[in-house]
Formats: C-alpha cells, structure tokens, sequence
C-alpha cells in the first residue's frame, strides 16, 4: 500500500515504467477485489441451491436458471411485479415532486438570492443531519389516521422529504455557475425571464438537474426502514420484498442472490450509464 | 429542531425607510419561489419531531393502551439511566468513525491510483463503483449469507481452497460482529470515498504541478504540499456525506447482527425500544436525545462546511 | 419595478401549482385508500415458515375458487412479522384482517381488545369441529375472559431428534426418554463422527423466540426459573445458571458452526445437510426433515423432549389465526381460517404435496389419518404425547407466577426475552461468560418483575 500513496511520476525512466506497470496491476486488483463479491453473487444465483451451499465453493458446478424462475413467482410464489412497481412509483414521482420543489428554491438561493440565503442553505442540511427513526412514530401515527398507511404516495411525500436537501444544495451549486454579468446582460437587452431562463440558466442546469434526479432516484429505491414501517400489502417496495426471501425453508442462498440481483438492476444500469453524474451528485454538485 | 448557523450572516436591517413597501414586494417575490420547498421541509420534518417531543413525556407503552398518561421527565431518566443507550452511543460513534476513516484512506489511496492513465482505467473504475450500486439491504444479505456464512460462505470456501481440509473456518459474525458490520459497509462506502475524491484529483490544477516537478520536488513532496491541501475540501466534504449516511445507518446492522453481540447502534436501539419493548415514550425520549446531540454535532459540522463552501458563499 | 410586479404573480402561481400538487396526491392517497381490501379480499400477514409458503401458494386454486374471496398475503421472517403484527395490531391500523399469531400473544392481545371473538363462527361452523382441536391448544388460546380467540393452524412441542444411522455406527443407543447429561455424553461421542458433522444442533440466535425457548425448556427441567411466584426475578439462580452454563458449553464444544447466529432455519438446514447428528428443537422440523427430496428422510429417530428434574420438559407452541378488531371483514376472514385450520385442507396438502408436510400437531384426527400415520409414522406419535403433556401452568419444579413454558406469558416478555437473548447470544460466541450474560439478565428481569411485585 506504500506504494500507492505517490502520485504518478511520468520521468521517463525505466524505473518509472516499471513503477507505472505495477501501479496499473495494483489498481486493477483492486478493482477486481471490490468487484468480486458482486460477481460471486451473480455466478451464485445461476447455480442451483445445493451447489451454492457447498464448501469448498464449487465454481464449476452446472447452471442454472431456477432461482431466477423462483424469484418471478413462476413455482406459485409471490410475484414481485407489484413490489417492483410500486418502488418504480415511489422513485420517480418522488424525484419529480423534489425537483419541481428543489429548482425553484435553488433559484431563490443562487440566481436571485434571498437575504440570509446561507442560513437557508444550512436548514434544509442539517436536517438530513437528524435521525429519521425518531420522527417514525408520529409519521406512522399521522399516516394511519390519514388513510396513507400502506399506500405509496406516503412514501412519495417522504422520500421527497428526504432528498430534498441534497437535490437543494445541488441545485444551487449547479445553478451559482451560471455567471450573473450573463442574466444582466440579457436582461439589458431586453431578454423577459422566460426567455432567460429557458436560453442562459437552462444549458447550464440541465445536467445538474440530470444528476440530482439520479440521485434521488438511487436513494428513494434504496430506502428500507419507512418502507419497512408504512406499508403493507398493496405498497410494498422491491428491497422490502427482498427481506421475505430470508426463509426457514432451508437452502435460499441463490434466490436471495438472484433476488438481490434483480432489484439493485435499476440502480446499477443507471448508476453505470451515467458514472459523472453519479459523481457530481455524491459530491452535492461541489464537483463539477 | 433547525441549526442556529454559524457562517456569514448578511445584514440584514437598515435600509432606506423611504422604499419599504416596494421593498417588501420584492422581498417576497424573492422568496417566493423558495417558499414551496421551505415548507414542505417543515411540515414533513420538523412536525413529526415536535410530536416526538410531546409524545416523550408519557408514559405511553403499546401493550398498556389503557394506561397512558402523563409522565413528566421520567422516560428522561430511564433513558440516561440506562446502560444500553450509552452503549449504543458508543457503538455509533465506533461504528461512524471506523467506516469513515477507513474508507477514506482506501478511497484516497484508490483515487490516486486511478488518477494515471493505465489500460483498462475506466474499466476498473466501473468495477470499483459497482458495491456503491448494489442496493444497501442486498449488499447486507450478500455479507451475511452469501460471504460470512461459516458453513458455506465464500470467505470459508476460499480458506477451505487454500487450506485444504484442516484449514481454519472462523465463525466471522460471531467472533468480529462490528467488524463484519462494518467491513460491508466499507465495502459500499470506499467507492464513493473513491468518486469524490477522484473528481478532487483530477482538478488540480497541472500547471502547478509541472511547474513543482521542473523545481525538482519529488512524489512524496508534491503530494505533501500540493494535493493534500487542494484536497482539503474534497476530504472534507466526503467525510461530512459519509458520516450523515452511516450514523443513521440501519439496514446493515439490522440484517447482519439483529443488533446483537454489541454491535446495536442508534437507530437500531431505538427501533427496538418501538417496536420489541413497545415503550413509546421511552423511545421518543430517546429519540429527542438523539435529535439534540445530532444538533449538538450539526452545528459542529455545519461550520466545518462553511469553511468548504466558503468560496461559493463569497462568490 | 415592471418586472418585478410581474414576476410576483407569477411565483405565487407557482407555489399554488405546487401546492394543488400536494394536494392532489393526498386527495388520491386518500381515495387509493389503506386498510384491509373490501368486499370479497382479505389481508393476510404471515410468518414465512415453510407450512404458511405452502399455503400461500394453495390458496389461490382452492379458497378462493370455492370462496371468490381473494386473499392478499404479507409473508415476513419470524422476527420481522412479530414486530410488523405488534405495530398494526396495537394501532389497531386494521391493515390486516388475519395474522399469525401465537399463544404467547393471543391471551396478551385479547385482553387489550384488539382481537375478534372466535366463539359465534366456532359455533355455527360446526364442520370445522372445534372439539377436534387438541385441549391444550384450545386452554392456550383461550383468554382471560374465558373467550376463544385464536385457531391454531399447526401446534408443535420441541422434541430431540437424532440421526439413527449414525449413532448406531458408533455403536451408541439413544434411551427412549434421555437426560441432558445423556444427551451431552452422545453430543461428545457423535461429535465428527463424519466429516464435517457436529455432535448437536442448538439455537444461539438472538430473539426471544430463538435462543431463549429451548434454553428456558432446558432451565425448567433444571430446577430453574424467570420468576418465583412473588415475582423475584430468578435468572441469577444456582439452577438458572447451571442449566445455560451446561447449554451454552454444549452447544460451544459439540454444537454447530456460527451458533450465536443459528435459529430454527440454519439448524434445519444442518440437519437436512448433515452436518449435525443431534437437534433439538420444534416437533414441526420433523415434517421438514421427513419430506420428500430430504436426504436425511428415514434416517431419524425422536424421542420426547431431554429432563432433569422434571418429568417432561417439551416446549408448548402454536401459530395460530387471530382477527384483528378493527377488521371490517371478520366474516371472510373466518371462512378463511375455517379452511386454513380445516381438517380438508390437511388432506389437500397431503395428497398434493405430501402427508409429512401437514400442518399438523393440532387436531386429534390427524392422527387417524391413515396415509399421515403411514408417512409421518416415526415421529407422530411423539408429537402428539408431548403436545398432550405440555402444562404451560406448571412447567417447571415451582409455582409461577404467570403461564408460559419457553416464555413468560406477561407483555414485557418480548423486550426481556429479546435483551437477555443477546447476553446469551454473546456468551454462545464466546465474547461473555455465562456469568456475566446472567448478572446483566437478572437485573433486566428485577425491573420486569418490580412492575408486579405486589400484585
């Protein structure tokens, strides 16, 4: 690992490119080390239960797509459509209702900004800050006197809730970029406010907004503990589905794998398709 | 329940009496569009811990629906009086910095490898993200089962490989149960680590960093003086996002140990508290402690922020 | 100033868009509507054990066909469905008609008000013959208010199975009632007999429906108790003590790999992969064990749950139907217990999936049933005994304070049971001694038991 900490030295010596060579190696087996619990669980899910119980792992043992027939309820269990639908529910409206929330007070917070717009900034933070298990209760309390227990728009209003901060702060670092000389500018030429919006603000938020909706989308589908709590028959969410597969009907070691699978395949085929995005979220738009 | 910010305040008062109304206008119309958002913040937030916080001064036990009543500060000093809150408060915090500091070292070290251009880079960076994607109770269910499992995880079969038939076969949840916990969660977290970190590398400015290798400054030295502290708030930042994530972390611990053999944080005992013990009360007491360190901590890291997102306050 | 005029409607146009928005999504939560389905559905929440998966996928082609009523079902594992049922229950959220409870809860829940009466449908529906059900499962259920509150759909004891094979090439008899210390001395002898396999299977897991049942059958047969009959907690006993220390070092030297996190589920899969030669544990594993496709099938012997100072020690359990109170569909919902616990669908899954897989252990008449003796042969009978013998009064060697066998049947039991689980969980992995696990036990116990003391 000592190794690693130098940053890549580009002399051209032949040290250097020994050096570069290992460096490369080194990295790749890292790679493959983080990836490889991952591949495990996909070689696991095509092996039939009692091959993937074995010790030694057997690696070469026949394939088998069984697990994944399970999984879709094809044997007569549960189908997890509904779950896989009502997550894809939860998700998006959740990330539309937080952007159509997030963009305006990003404007009042970067393009025009209100007084004290910092401290508004450091509100809507501090609390992702707060521990959500406290406020379970009364959210349960409030959604069964209301009807909104086990119905998925519960979910959509506090996902929105939760990633409302994120999207803000996003928002607002992406929408700073926007040079103010430009907005005046048009503004002297006579430019109205759609106009401005839509030809200056617009090419320059779009891909923030594209990330911040991604983001939102990953953390909604992955939320378990108020999906846990609020719903029921009607509104169960794909990673709630996934914890019934934890059985005591012996072997479950490739269902959970393929079930596993199946339900991360959203996040991880958009996460893949869009690494910068993914990138500029995480980072609450502070990396560009 | 709001974070009394430290950073900039702008002053606000005395401005010119003569165009108060108008003023006043565009001071709403400014706000306006922020308004939607402040308060569906609010109500969906803050209210329920107001609730919270009333609900917390009963006496109010699920299975006793008729005994409900007022108890004054009493689940105050049950909570503070028992061991196990202190003892998940300490696991928390065990559990936060392990996770973080660990991942940030890996993410650091990573982010630096793949910094150069190799073959394969953007190919092993797909790799290194792909445990950040993995939803959070599956990569907890693949830990468990599929890799700490002691009859028929991998971790067991690999040592069972090299080993042969006399080779040792810890039982890892049982006998490192926070470990366990926490080695999945560094294996989702360090990703991120490593994505935030990158972008932070590969914005360093090269010309600073030709100019330091013409002045014959070696790797350590360039590293020392020129990417720690223009990484600063790339380190900061990931380690503020890590934190908020992995205090409230529950799916790993709920999956991996139900919150036994010690390794019971927060959000877990208080989950317990609902929904084992049914103490209602007692479990929003909690819970506002919780809220009021996490405040305490907030503050804290709210100032921590500032001085990171000082440039585009000044901007 | 022009454009700011302007723009002041315009922002407030948006604010009310966002929220007619909100609105609206309330509005249609409001009509999409919770609670359990009307009309011809029901919600049933269930625990995921391999009996309720078999029913799930049989209701659809029977009960409902028969019946037109649809029933939706929330299938969760053990600990996940306590706390699920617990919460809907106890709101009375009435998001489930139907849910599995156990005799632990029934009495708990019934006096609360939060259960449907069973007595009038019982008494109309006279085909599914009440008299049928096994007496001590009727008592269990059975509240304080002399009201019938719960069916059973299957009703288990804990018994000690073993592998004949094996210990028969060891040239070891198991005797037809042993002791622990018998049971122990085999554990030692079995234990790697074949590659791979352990003397005995034990619970370790945390959970009070985990670890803590067998241990507390073990701590009765010991002499020992939670509680004396004044409500002094006991867990610090001489007998207390001495029965965990004796589980836990069993379990440790000649029990499975992982223990601390093996329940039910892992133990079942050890004995059905043998990898263990003992298990004791729920008589209904037996129905695993023995079904077709199960490799150990035919290798097993059972005998009655191991004693020490008392006559019998096996464990007394059932999961049965409960309705919820705020139920509007009561009625459906009978007629689906009234199936689920009937004596035809014990014939409907014996002849479609198997005699051994029959949710039995609750009806006297299932063990007339010629094709059940016939499959289920080599342990029917010695459920049934331990069933008829369970006395959740008195199951220990002095009076208690409160019924219950492997629980102590008072609503704080849950989060006691849970806590000192985890002590011992913690002891079974080695972290703790028994010492320890017991002294922070005995003081969760003293705050239960100050709450009665006196009452």
């Amino acid at each position: 690992m000592t190794a690693v900490t130098t940053t890549a030295p580009r002399r051209p010596m032949l040290r250097g490119r020994f050096q570069g060579a290992a460096l490369g190696m080194t990295a790749w087996l890292a790679g493959l080390l983080f990836v490889l619990p991952l591949l495990w669980m996909v070689l696991t899910s095509f092996h039939s239960e009692s091959d993937a119980a074995t010790n030694p792992p057997s690696i070469a043992a026949s394939l088998t797509l069984d697990s994944y027939r399970g999984f879709f309820g094809v044997d007569g269990g549960a189908s997890p459509w509904p779950a896989l639908i009502n997550s894809m529910t939860a998700s998006v409206a959740s990330t539309l209702l937080t952007l159509v929330l997030a963009l305006p007070a990003a404007y009042a917070l970067s393009i025009r900004p209100v007084k004290k717009w910092t401290d508004v900034m450091f509100f809507f933070l501090s609390t992702k800050m707060l521990p959500l298990v406290a406020g379970l209760l009364p959210i349960y309390l409030f959604a069964k006197n209301t009807g909104l227990l086990d119905n998925v728009w519960a979910l959509v209003i506090l996902y929105t809730a939760m990633n409302l901060p994120i999207a803000v702060w996003m928002m607002q670092s992406f929408l700073s970029e926007v040079p103010a000389a430009i907005i005046e500018a048009a503004q002297i030429d006579g430019a109205k406010l759609p106009t401005i919006l839509w030809r200056v603000v617009a090419p320059i938020a779009l891909p923030g907004i594209a990330a911040t909706a991604l983001i939102c989308f990953i953390f909604s589908w992955n939320e378990l503990l108020f999906a846990r709590v609020l719903t029921g028959v009607v509104a169960e969410t794909a990673p709630v589905f996934l914890t019934s597969f934890i059985t005591s009907q012996g072997l479950f070691l490739a269902k959970v794998c393929a079930a596993s699978l199946v339900i991360s395949l959203p996040v991880l085929a958009a996460g893949f398709a869009a690494q910068d995005k993914l990138v500029q979220g995480l980072s609450l738009g502070a990396v560009k | 329940m709001t974070v009394a910010t430290p950073p900039t305040r702008v002053a606000a008062a005395a401005k010119r009496p003569a165009a108060r109304r108008p003023n006043r206008m565009r001071a709403w119309a400014t706000r306006a569009p922020l308004l939607p958002a402040l308060i569906f913040m609010i109500l969906v937030t803050q209210l329920p811990f107001v609730a919270t916080l009333v609900i917390s001064f009963f006496d109010w036990n699920a299975l006793y629906p008729d005994d409900r009543h007022f108890a004054g500060f009493a689940n105050y000093s049950e909570v503070l009086s028992t061991p196990e809150l202190r003892k998940s408060v300490g696991t928390t915090v065990l559990l936060t910095v392990t996770v973080v500091l660990v991942s940030l070292v890996l993410g650091m070290a990573l982010a630096l490898l793949l910094d150069r251009k190799f073959r394969g880079r953007a190919a092993v960076r797909t790799m290194l993200i792909a445990p950040f994607l993995l939803v959070p109770v599956a990569a907890a269910l693949l830990w468990k089962h599929v890799l700490f499992n002691p009859e028929y995880g991998l971790f067991n079969g690999v040592l069972r490989w090299i080993g042969g038939d006399g080779a040792v076969q810890p039982d890892w949840i049982s006998e490192m149960p926070l470990m366990a916990v926490e080695a999945s969660l560094i294996w989702q977290w360090t990703p991120f680590m490593t994505l935030i970190l990158l972008a932070g590398l590969q914005s360093r400015d090269s010309q600073l960093i030709e100019a330091a290798r013409m002045d014959g400054a070696n790797d350590w030295q360039m590293f020392v003086h020129i990417t720690l502290p223009h990484m600063r708030r790339y380190i900061e930042l990931s380690v503020l996002l890590g934190s908020i994530y992995i205090v409230q972390n529950f799916d790993a611990v709920y999956t991996i140990t139900s919150g036994g053999l010690g390794t019971a944080n927060l959000p877990y005992t208080i989950y317990q508290t609902f929904y084992q013990a049914h103490e209602n009360g007692l479990a929003s007491a909690a819970g506002v402690i919780v809220v009021i360190g996490s405040l305490i901590l907030a503050t804290f890291a709210l100032r921590v922020v500032s001085s990171l997102f000082r440039a585009e306050v000044s901007r | 100033m022009r454009t700011q005029s302007r723009r002041a409607p315009r922002a407030s146009l948006a604010v009310a868009a966002v929220g007619t928005l909100i609105t609206s999504l309330a509005a249609c939560s409001g009509a999409g509507g919770s609670g359990a389905g009307g009309g011809d559905s029901i919600n049933v929440l269930m625990v995921n054990n391999p009996q309720m998966v078999e029913l799930q996928k049989l209701t659809a082609d029977n009960f409902t066909k028969e019946t037109g009523i649809k029933v939706s079902f929330t299938v969760l594992p053990e600990n996940d469905v306590r706390d699920k049922i617990s919460q809907d229950f106890a709101n009375q959220a009435g998001q489930y008609d139907v849910a599995t409870l156990s005799n632990y809860e029934i009495p708990i829940y019934a006096k609360n008000g939060w259960l449907h009466s069973l007595d009038s449908y019982v008494k109309s529906d006279t085909a599914f013959d009440q008299d049928d059900i096994l007496t001590p499962m009727t008592q269990a259920l059975t509240a304080e208010d002399g009201k019938l509150y719960g069916e059973p759909f299957y009703g288990e004891s804990s018994f000690l199975m073993y592998r004949k094979d094996v210990l028969e090439k060891a040239g070891l008899t198991m005797p037809g009632k042993p002791t622990w210390q018998q049971v122990a001395d085999i554990a030692a002898k079995v234990d790697e007999a074949e590659a791979d396999m352990k003397g005995i299977c034990l619970r370790g897991l945390p959970g009070w429906g985990e670890v803590m049942a067998p241990l507390t059958t073990v701590v009765n047969t010991y002499g020992g108790t939670w509680f004396d009959k004044d409500w002094k907690a006991q867990v610090d006993s001489k007998e207390f003590k001495a029965a965990t220390r004796f589980y836990v070092d069993l379990v440790r030297k000649h029990g499975e790999a992982g223990a601390a996190q093996s329940g039910y589920a892992e133990c079942l899969n050890n004995m059905t992969q043998g990898k263990t030669a003992m298990w004791y544990d729920a008589t209904a594993g037996a129905g695993s064990l023995e079904a077709s496709g199960s490799p150990v099938k035919g290798k097993i012997g059972y005998v009655p749950a191991p004693v020490e100072k008392t006559d019998s020690s096996g464990w007394l359990y059932t999961w049965a139907w409960g309705v919820q109170k705020a139920s509007k569909n009561a009625e459906n919902a009978w007629k689906f217990i009234s199936w689920a616990s009937g004596k035809d669908y014990e014939k409907l899954v014996g002849e479609t999936i198997g005699w051994a897989n029959v949710p039995a252990g609750k009806r006297a008449s299932t063990y007339d049933i010629p094709e059940y003796r016939k499959e289920a042969g080599a342990f029917a009978d010695v459920t049934r005994d331990a069933i008829a013998g369970a006395k959740p009064e008195d199951p220990g060697v002095q009076p208690r304070p409160a019924p219950g066998i492997q629980f102590v049947g008072i609503p704080e039991f849950t989060d006691l049971g849970t806590k000192v689980s985890q002590e011992i969980s913690s002891a079974i992995a080695g972290r703790q001694s028994v010492d320890s696990a017991l002294k922070k036990a005995q003081e969760f116990a003293e705050t239960v038991g100050k709450k009665y003391e006196g009452s």
